[in-house]
């Protein structure tokens, strides 16, 4: 079924309206293709969308949990975790307490590598990880630390990226085609809902990771979310971002150090 | 010379953007073809190569140094400019916005690929409609052929590379296939094409 970007506007002041979720902000291109999902997968046109969205109980749910991008893998973009155990994580040391921000956890993957890579320092007694997301149904995923065991192979090639000597399969137990993450591990975690558009500072933290989520807005909402991730830092804490993502307000980036260039990391250093 | 139909050459005048697409086999009469654009050409190149988001590549900057427009990896909302080449990133779809930005997207692959040649032929058509003129070369799988279609249907021109020519034909016979081909061109054809693309916009 096809969409037009006309059919997008009214279907964003709809949401907005009925729901009181404000997707103003997300880039059109990608919410369109998004949609357009939709309405293959439920077999809907552009009125019977509207008419789901706004009669039926739990469809917003289900179409929000479709236009949010959930993909995500352990240890993806092996360098990343690299540079952040060699560049970042010995500034992380000299705290008493870390406070870890994971926004856009989707289903937790990135929160669980994190756990391991601070682990592996002799840092997680320590920490504390905040994995946040705007869709309950991944975060329930997220909590339970279960993941399909064919997914592993692909992970354990990352982790083995990353330089690690021990082996992956230390971390989870394996059994009836999934892979669940050691308890111990979960132990400094904690999963909440919150919304990037909408939400403010929740905490202040020392490391904020927040990857390839600000790709799906536009330069404003870009800007309002790095005002956003920026109060929630401590002085001299840490941001990751996306390797395609730019900083590109000048205000913030006078308060910014980058630190590695490649994988996209900074420092607030005012 | 290539012989172009007064279809095609209607078609060429009203572009802003070509696109151009390959996948295994078809690097090399891409990085003929982008040797040859003339330097101010009047519309914008938008390429999209599978290639592993695994392994560092500098195809962008080895393609500039041989190039008379700007080569460079698309950025995420950046403007779409004239008179340069613009690749994909590995690892992520390439979306065209309204406003004519380019946008990343890291969502499922399609076709096993990302970035997905019929994503972004798909979001380039919706967005210019028939001011859009895309290439398809040679590729081992039937990504493209969608995106094609999507383009034969905004109106815009659909140019496929000769199958006879194409090192695997697997991606231009799939668009073919589907009646996606308005210009079957060979090799010769496609770089004589593109090194007097600006005679016909």
């Amino acid at each position: 079924m096809s969409l037009s970007f006309e059919n997008l506007e009214e279907l964003i002041e709809l949401v907005n309206h009925v729901h009181g979720f404000d997707l103003n902000g997300y880039s059109r291109a990608s919410l369109k293709r998004r949609i357009s999902r939709i309405l293959d997968l439920y077999r809907l046109d552009f009125r019977g969308l509207k008419h789901n969205l706004i009669n039926t109980s739990g469809f917003f749910y289900r179409f929000l949990g479709e236009i949010t991008v959930n993909v995500t893998e352990m240890f993806r973009d092996p360098l990343f975790y690299v540079a952040l155990r060699e560049e970042v994580f010995p500034y992380l040391a000299t705290f008493p307490h870390i406070k870890i921000w994971s926004a856009g956890c989707s289903t937790g993957e990135e929160v669980y590598s994190l756990a391991i890579l601070l682990k592996k320092q002799n840092l997680y007694d320590r920490s504390f990880i905040y994995g946040t997301d705007i869709n309950s149904k991944v975060l329930e995923t997220a909590k339970q630390g279960i993941f399909d065991l064919g997914k592993m192979k692909v992970y354990s090639d990352n982790y083995l990226q990353t330089g690690c000597d021990d082996s992956f399969s230390d971390y989870y137990t394996a059994g009836y085609g999934a892979a669940a993450i050691h308890h111990d591990l979960r132990k400094n975690i904690l999963f909440s809902i919150h919304n990037l558009v909408s939400d403010g500072v929740f905490n202040e933290f020392q490391l904020i990771t927040c990857r390839n989520v600000l790709i799906y807005f536009d330069t404003a909402l870009q800007e309002r979310v790095f005002n956003l991730l920026y109060e929630s830092l401590a002085l001299f804490g840490f941001l990751g971002l996306g390797s395609k993502e730019t900083l590109r307000s000048e205000h913030l980036r006078e308060r910014f150090r980058l630190i590695n260039k490649k994988q996209n990391i900074y420092q607030k250093i005012a | 010379m290539p012989n172009l139909t007064p279809y095609a050459v209607s078609k060429l005048q009203k572009i802003e953007v070509l696109l151009l697409a390959c996948s295994a086999g078809g690097f090399n009469v891409l990085f003929n073809m982008l040797k040859v654009f003339p330097g101010g050409l009047p519309i914008a190149i938008v390429v999209i190569v599978h290639r592993n988001a695994r392994y560092e590549t500098n195809i962008e900057e080895s393609i500039m140094t041989k190039s008379h427009i700007t080569v460079k990896v698309a950025e995420e909302k950046e403007p779409i400019r004239r008179a340069t080449a613009y690749f994909a990133p590995a690892g992520y779809h390439l979306l065209i916005e309204p406003d004519h930005t380019f946008s990343l997207d890291i969502s499922e692959p399609v076709n096993f690929c990302r970035p997905s040649i019929d994503v972004t032929l798909q979001s380039a058509a919706d967005v210019y409609g028939p001011a859009i003129a895309a290439a398809l070369l040679s590729g081992a799988n039937q990504d493209g052929a969608q995106g094609m279609c999507a383009v034969q249907r905004a109106g815009g021109l659909c140019i496929v590379q000769d199958p006879r020519e194409a090192a695997v034909k697997t991606m231009p016979e799939a668009a073919i296939g589907l009646g996606a081909a308005d210009l079957i061109l060979t090799n010769e054809e496609l770089i004589t094409f593109s090194r007097q693309l600006d005679t016909y916009i």
